[in-house]
């Protein structure tokens, strides 16, 4: 009965439900308004980068003008008195410590990251892994503060016995000789490690967990042990990603600021022993922006910092490219 | 025995032992971490802390009351100039861009800024910002740690909105509604508890973030709510205390620490658990 009554109104043809016009036109201007608020936030968070680097070379010029680019890199003076500026010491400074940290974490890291895809039982890889990344939550400064008391006087202990150690070892020994601070160039690398280690060994760890069951299976049917699985099997399979990793991590030590300025002693002359004091670009940047005076001497130090964002340009440029081509090859849609 | 399968054995036993040492290495800073800022951050602990503002150098007390009030008005001012930027992005990816051209190199971009160091990005919040103004200033500030997070916001947005099913979509498009009505109505909705998510992950990134503020906010030993100066803010007085020479500026060095770490964890967890709703409802 009911069901013919609607029926019928159907057939009848009841008008349509009508918005009003202009409550019509204000939500398709509204509809419009909104696509291109939409589109203009993408357009920002993409022109950021380019602005970063137009800015920052816009207010490094005087310095580039005053001291070119070549005789800037290779000049190793730096005096606020004279005005002589150069970079030598802080890019030095800068790979050294990074190349340090990447030593020691990316071994770790991938020691880490097969413990959790491979060995680890179930109920300990949550934890475990969650424990691995949270040294990524705690902020830079915090690893400063921890790495300025705690560290640094703990390192100062063993130094003496890296002097007699490894810098008793000729020619390489030179790297490892000088007073036990606790503080320098060693110091920071190590902060550095620890705090890349998350990122590194967290890319590693799902790629290795999205390896292919087929692949690691047969491996292991063929009568491969664990590491030769790790080795000859999942590495070969996800390397272009575990090298973006690697990447990844070393973007974030070239420019890691707070933690390295508290432990690395901040000494602007280069010395060739890793237990002495030295300086990053990052950590000059630190220490001397609100004392800069002279507009030459502000430029010269802005100028450091697009040395900088270029170095780490080129890294994360590389890292990402490294990242989507597993990710591409797996046909899994980023 | 074969010998060579005794070797394959002996390097795999060692190979797992030295994956187990790596595992224990990370851990075991962790927890040295954890340890030394939880012992040094209760004893700095005082009520003062949140009642009185930085004591002068070199006079006794305790005090950060500016500070805190100068960081949450930086973190709140980055949430207004981040969320919105960092949403309506990931919502053009998601919604508008797909996988156009245009689409994927906004995303490559963004995954790119994704690392960017934070010194760098204070670099340019000064460049465009303290340099024109003639002044250091929390805004400044609050841009920097904005342009943090956005890529953050972006990503998990254009993630989560690409999750909810298209059925859904179909659904509100046959209802006669326009585009932005389908999105702010209903995909929206549903990637809700992903997208807060995004945005927890970048606060808690910025949170702790110092090297921006040195050329931006900078300190204020006072207290101020004027974003057009420079603001006292948690990091920027570990920073400076941390280095003094004085005992009560190096506890609350650790005080601060402590508080900062423990709400960086909160928002950490806070971002865990959501995201193991979103599983559940999908």
């Amino acid at each position: 009965m009911s069901s013919l009554d609607t029926a019928a109104r159907i057939d009848k043809g009841s008008a349509p439900i009508k918005p009003k016009a202009g409550e019509r036109i204000w939500r398709l201007t509204g509809d419009s308004l909104f696509h291109t608020a939409a589109r203009f936030a993408a357009f920002l968070a993409v022109a950021v980068l380019f602005a970063t680097v137009i800015a920052v070379a816009v207010d490094s010029w005087p310095a580039i003008k005053t001291f070119g680019v070549w005789s800037f890199l290779k000049s190793s003076q730096w005096d606020p008195v004279t005005n002589a500026f150069g970079a030598f010491p802080f890019i030095i400074g800068t790979l050294v410590s990074s190349a340090i940290a990447m030593v020691l974490a990316v071994p770790i890291s991938f020691g880490t990251a097969l413990f959790i895809a491979e060995i680890a039982p179930s109920w300990i890889k949550r934890p475990i892994a969650g424990a691995v990344e949270l040294l990524a939550a705690i902020p830079s400064i915090v690893y400063g503060l921890w790495g300025l008391v705690v560290f640094a006087p703990a390192f100062a202990q063993i130094e003496p016995g890296i002097n007699s150690t490894l810098g008793a070892i000729p020619g390489v020994g030179l790297l490892f000789q000088g007073p036990p601070m606790g503080i320098g160039m060693l110091s920071a690398g190590i902060i550095l490690a620890i705090m890349i280690l998350p990122y590194i060994s967290s890319v590693m760890r799902d790629v290795f967990m999205a390896v292919p069951w087929s692949l690691r299976e047969s491996a292991y049917a063929m009568g491969c042990t664990t590491w030769e699985v790790a080795w000859h099997i999942m590495l070969p399979y996800t390397r272009s990603a575990v090298i973006g990793g690697i990447f990844l991590g070393l973007g974030r030590a070239l420019g890691e600021t707070m933690a390295v300025t508290f432990v690395i002693g901040n000494s602007n002359v280069l010395s060739a022993s890793l237990l002495m004091p030295g300086a990053t670009i990052p950590s000059v940047l630190a220490n001397e922006f609100t004392e800069a005076t002279s507009k030459l001497y502000l430029s010269s130090l802005i100028y450091l910092g697009l040395i900088l964002i270029g170095v780490t340009l080129a890294v994360r440029l590389l890292a990402v490219l490294l990242l989507r081509r597993l990710a591409s090859r797996e046909g899994a849609s980023t | 025995m074969n010998w060579v399968i005794v070797r394959r054995r002996m390097v795999d036993a060692l190979s797992k032992l030295l994956m187990g040492l790596a595992t224990v290495i990370g851990v075991f800073f962790l927890l040295w971490i954890m340890w030394t800022t939880l012992k040094f951050g209760l004893a700095g602990m005082h009520w003062d802390l949140f009642t009185k503002d930085t004591p002068p150098p070199g006079t006794d007390g305790f005090g950060l009351r500016n500070a805190f009030v100068g960081s949450l008005i930086l973190l709140g001012l980055s949430l207004l100039i981040g969320v919105p930027v960092g949403l309506m992005a990931g919502t053009w990816l998601a919604e508008y861009g797909f996988h156009s051209r245009t689409a994927n190199t906004v995303r490559f971009i963004n995954d790119i800024m994704l690392s960017a160091p934070s010194i760098e990005i204070g670099l340019f919040a000064y460049a465009v910002m303290v340099g024109p103004m003639g002044h250091f200033s929390a805004l400044a500030g609050s841009l920097a740690l904005a342009i943090l997070m956005i890529p953050i916001i972006v990503r998990t947005t254009d993630e989560m909105l690409s999750l909810v099913g298209n059925d859904v979509r179909e659904a509100a498009i046959a209802l006669g509604a326009p585009n932005s009505v389908v999105i702010t109505k209903v995909t929206w909705r549903a990637a809700r508890a992903g997208i807060i998510t995004g945005v927890l992950i970048g606060l808690a990134r910025i949170t702790g973030e110092t090297a921006p503020l040195l050329f931006t906010a900078l300190n204020n030993q006072y207290f101020t709510t004027n974003i057009f100066s420079p603001m006292a803010n948690i990091p920027m007085v570990i920073f400076q205390f941390a280095l003094s020479p004085y005992t009560n500026w190096q506890q609350m060095a650790w005080a601060a620490s402590f508080i900062t770490v423990l709400f960086v964890l909160v928002l950490s967890i806070l971002a865990r658990w959501l995201a193991g709703r979103i599983h559940v409802q999908k």
